[in-house]
């Protein structure tokens, strides 16, 4: 029986790095995987949409391409090449993970693992041989799956979840996505840039409901306008498969609409991977689908931590991967740390236009007491956004009128996913207004408009 | 390039020490072993030489500055064919960050920057250093009215951020004392600083008195065969020149007692007991403004000619502030004696880490009934022992006692 300082179950962008910051702190580790080596962030979710989207944005280009003075006669696509080519990506960066465990000297289990309780962990291989290994500490970093419902259970032939989506048999006519969070508009915005016809059906009363009410509304009105159906405050109550089409039975307002897709995505969330871990054998609660923990990933069991999505919101690979780190540095007992700020996660959704947030939104704000300030300044005012001929979009900023705390972000827009991150980093740092108006932002760039939505707070703008 | 020299740790749990005196000018050339300042520490002062050869460009701590942290920037040297006129100082020093190697200590032990420099650990903020806080912090505290220099840090390398200000906003106000009775008429006083050594004591002692549970055990010792051996031994040594004393003898016994009852020779750290092979006795010697604990190593074993000798020398260096760090750290064990002043009988506060003290007062002439009742005159000295409760029990103090008690009475058996 092989004895492992740190043995992690889940080999996604919690458990490897969970795994190679162990081994730079000196534990001998062991990392479990059962699928492929990048979990589903790097296989089958923000990788390869990533690698779908571009093809969904350069085509996007070649359409426009007579606005910027070029001229591309009747684009077109081959829908197998850009799945080939998404694949390819994800299949690459796997094998770069195998590298990393190689150079950090982590050994790789292939197959499901189980908590056997005091330790020791069963994995069960591909051909079903058993073998027995334990860990001083063990970390869950199994992840998370689509959630399904009773009524609304994806067949991977005419309903679909993200893993279905990602490697498409055709581009539906007729497209149903259920629930408009950032996996749902994502393949929305995809399969509508190919020619789908899509609708969109989301329960609350506007697309993207964990975003600022005005990016959602802005979000809103650029999806409708590239031909998108929007469905909120409605519900999917009924799917029936099995025919040529699905029949979709719609609720809105108290009134049910039958209506007939060719294809159905599935969106409506994700649950956890708690099932035959044995978490019971080992005496691990779990609540809702995910597995409960204090703040540094302890769970209910004496050594044994959670980490990612199996222990909860949000869901999230840089969330995944930095409770990694932090868990493993409070195994080995460094001093002066502090638990992964749940507050200060940014959020990226890769449709078009992108969105990109991070803290509270300015009804949040308000609602947790605070007096705001909000500042917002617009892509049409920003020359390098002109030039580019991206003039959609907008950056805000919500501040606490009294101390100057930036409470919150909200980027709609393009590029807006590589910007976030200074103003995480602004509160990271718990700047106020003061440093953010005295820093010096690089002309011309999309990022100035950051500078001028903090300025716009303060009556400062400069140039709207 | 010009050379930076720092503020040395001079001890291992020194954090900031006072800039006693330089003893050289800007402008002044300095070779490498040249005393170029005194540094006054929490327990003594000592002088530093440097290890670079040069010409003093710029002293960048005045004379008596308090409190200097370890590692900041104090002088600047300029090297061979370097213009004086031409060294800046560096905009930005990140104290600390430094490990002050540029200079040492006369023979100080090797490792001299020491691990505290470099600690995580929250540190608390005064009001000479440079406040380390976030800007929402600093403004949080202005507009709450608070000091940022009273704050612990939270944050990394102790910067004060915003959690630190709203738990401290946050917490109870001591309300205002109720005002004074009127008394009649001023009184006079006089405020005087504490020295790093009166802010040691005061931290240390009270440490000690609330942490850790004392108990005390007193016993009296007939000291009558002892001083006639003391004389002999003197008249003995005459030649010599040295001469041993009844504190001698006392340090001897303690050390022989400790090796007979070596639970008492122990310490308390947490989850374990630390018990001591040697008997490494500290002996309270009063300096100028406070008090210093030079230690007397392998007690049970020297010999009372060593013993005296060593005591003569520590003493000696005590009182001139010339003790090095390895000379008043490490005891396992102290003595306090206050005989020579007169005092009969006291108890003296523990001196963690040590498990016990042993408080001595003098040795008087008393009437003394023997066990047949008979009354005569001896000379008799009260002993009392303060005991840290977690390591040392009434049972183990009392049996370290009756042997220490042993070995005065019948001094012969301390030479054999």
């Amino acid at each position: 029986m092989s004895k492992f300082d740190l043995v992690v179950i889940g080999g996604g962008p919690g458990g490897y790095v969970a795994a190679i910051r162990a081994s730079q702190l000196g534990m001998k580790v062991a990392l479990v995987e059962r699928e492929h080596l990048g979990g589903i962030c790097l296989n089958w979710g923000c990788i390869p949409t990533k690698a779908l989207l571009r093809s969904a944005e350069v085509f996007h280009n070649l359409k426009n391409a007579a606005a910027y003075g070029l001229s591309c006669e009747n684009p077109s696509f081959d829908l197998d090449a850009i799945v080939k080519r998404s694949r390819g990506v994800a299949t690459q960066l796997s094998g770069g993970i195998g590298h990393l465990m190689k150079k950090n000297k982590v050994t790789v289990f292939d197959g499901a693992a189980k908590l056997l309780g005091g330790g020791k962990l069963a994995v069960t291989d591909a051909k079903g041989a058993v073998s027995e290994i334990t860990g001083s500490d063990i970390i869950l970093a199994t992840g998370a799956r689509a959630r399904e419902l009773p009524h609304l259970k994806a067949d991977g032939k005419q309903v679909w979840t993200y893993k279905h989506a990602l490697q498409p048999d055709c581009v539906p006519g007729k497209l149903l996505v259920i629930g408009s969070g950032a996996i749902g508009i994502e393949f929305a915005s995809f399969f509508n840039e190919l020619g789908s016809d899509v609708t969109v059906v989301e329960m609350m009363d506007r697309v993207l409901p964990v975003e600022d009410e005005e990016i959602s509304k802005a979000a809103g009105r650029s999806f409708k306008k590239q031909g998108m159906k929007l469905k909120t405050s409605a519900s999917v109550t009924k799917i029936v498969t099995g025919g040529k089409q699905v029949v979709a039975t719609i609720e809105a307002k108290g009134k049910a609409v039958e209506e007939t897709f060719d294809r159905v995505i599935l969106a409506i969330g994700i649950t956890g991977n708690i099932e035959n871990i044995g978490l019971e054998a080992a005496g691990v609660k779990s609540d809702r689908g995910h597995i409960v923990t204090d703040e540094w990933g302890q769970t209910s069991a004496k050594g044994i931590w959670a980490i990612g999505d199996v222990a909860g919101a949000p869901w999230l690979a840089h969330k995944a991967s930095h409770e990694g780190v932090v868990t493993v540095e409070k195994i080995k007992g460094i001093k002066g740390l502090h638990p992964v700020d749940k507050k200060n996660i940014p959020g990226c959704t890769y449709c078009r236009p992108q969105v990109a947030s991070v803290g509270m939104t300015e009804q949040a704000a308000k609602d947790a007491g605070h007096d705001v300030r909000t500042g917002k300044f617009p892509f049409t005012a920003n020359g390098k956004a002109i030039a580019l001929g991206e003039t959609e979009g907008f950056v805000k900023t919500v501040f606490d009128k009294k101390t100057g705390e930036m409470l919150g972000a909200h980027m709609i827009g393009a590029e807006v996913t590589e910007m976030i991150q200074g103003y995480v980093i602004a509160r990271g740092m718990e700047t106020t207004e003061a440093e953010l108006m005295h820093t010096v932002f690089p002309h011309p760039t999309l990022s100035e408009m950051m500078h001028e939505a903090v300025l716009d707070a303060y009556d400062q703008v400069i140039h709207a | 390039m010009a050379i930076e020299i720092f503020m040395p740790a001079l001890s291992p749990t020194m954090e900031k020490g006072t800039l006693a005196k330089w003893l050289v000018a800007e402008g002044d050339e300095v070779t490498s072993g040249d005393i170029i300042c005194e540094i006054e520490t929490d327990k003594a002062t000592m002088e530093v030489e440097s290890i670079d050869e040069g010409i003093v460009a710029k002293l960048l701590v005045a004379d008596g500055a308090d409190d200097v942290p370890v590692g900041t920037l104090i002088a600047i040297l300029a090297e061979e064919g370097e213009d004086v006129a031409e060294v800046s100082v560096p905009s930005a020093v990140p104290a600390a960050a430094k490990e002050a190697t540029a200079v040492v200590a006369e023979a100080a032990p090797a490792p001299v920057a020491a691990a505290p420099v470099l600690s995580p650990a929250p540190v608390a903020n005064t009001s000479s250093d440079r406040v380390k806080a976030s800007p929402l912090a600093k403004r949080m505290a202005e507009q709450g009215g608070l000091n940022l220099s009273t704050l612990t840090g939270s944050g990394p390398h102790g910067r004060i951020v915003k959690a630190d200000v709203e738990a401290a906003l946050a917490a109870p106000q001591v309300s205002a004392p109720a005002a004074a009775p009127a008394v009649t008429g001023d009184n006079s006083f006089r405020d005087e600083k504490l020295s790093n050594m009166r802010k040691t004591i005061a931290r240390r002692l009270t440490e000690s008195k609330q942490n850790v549970p004392h108990f005390y055990l007193t016993i009296e010792c007939r000291l009558d065969r002892l001083m006639s051996v003391r004389k002999e031994v003197n008249e003995g040594l005459a030649d010599s020149g040295q001469k041993v004393s009844v504190n001698d003898f006392i340090i001897k016994a303690a050390g022989l007692a400790l090796k007979k009852v070596p639970e008492a020779n122990a310490q308390f750290h947490g989850d374990i007991i630390r018990y001591f092979d040697r008997a490494d006795i500290s002996m309270a010697v009063a300096i100028e403004g406070g008090l210093i604990t030079p230690v007397i190593r392998g007690a049970c074993t020297k010999s009372l000619t060593a013993i005296a000798s060593d005591a003569k020398t520590l003493a000696g260096k005590a009182r001139e502030g010339k003790l090095m760090p390895e000379e008043y750290t490490n005891g396992t064990f102290s003595i306090s004696n206050l005989g020579m002043f007169g005092i009969k009988e006291f108890s003296a506060v523990i001196n963690p880490p040590e498990g016990a003290i042993l408080a001595v007062g003098a040795g008087t002439k008393q009437p003394v009934v023997a066990d047949d009742g008979s009354l005569s005159v001896g000379i008799v000295m009260s002993c009392t022992l303060s005991c840290d409760h977690r390591v040392i029990d009434g049972s183990v103090g009392a049996e370290f006692l009756k042997a220490f008690k042993g070995f005065l009475e019948n001094p012969l058996t301390m030479l054999v």
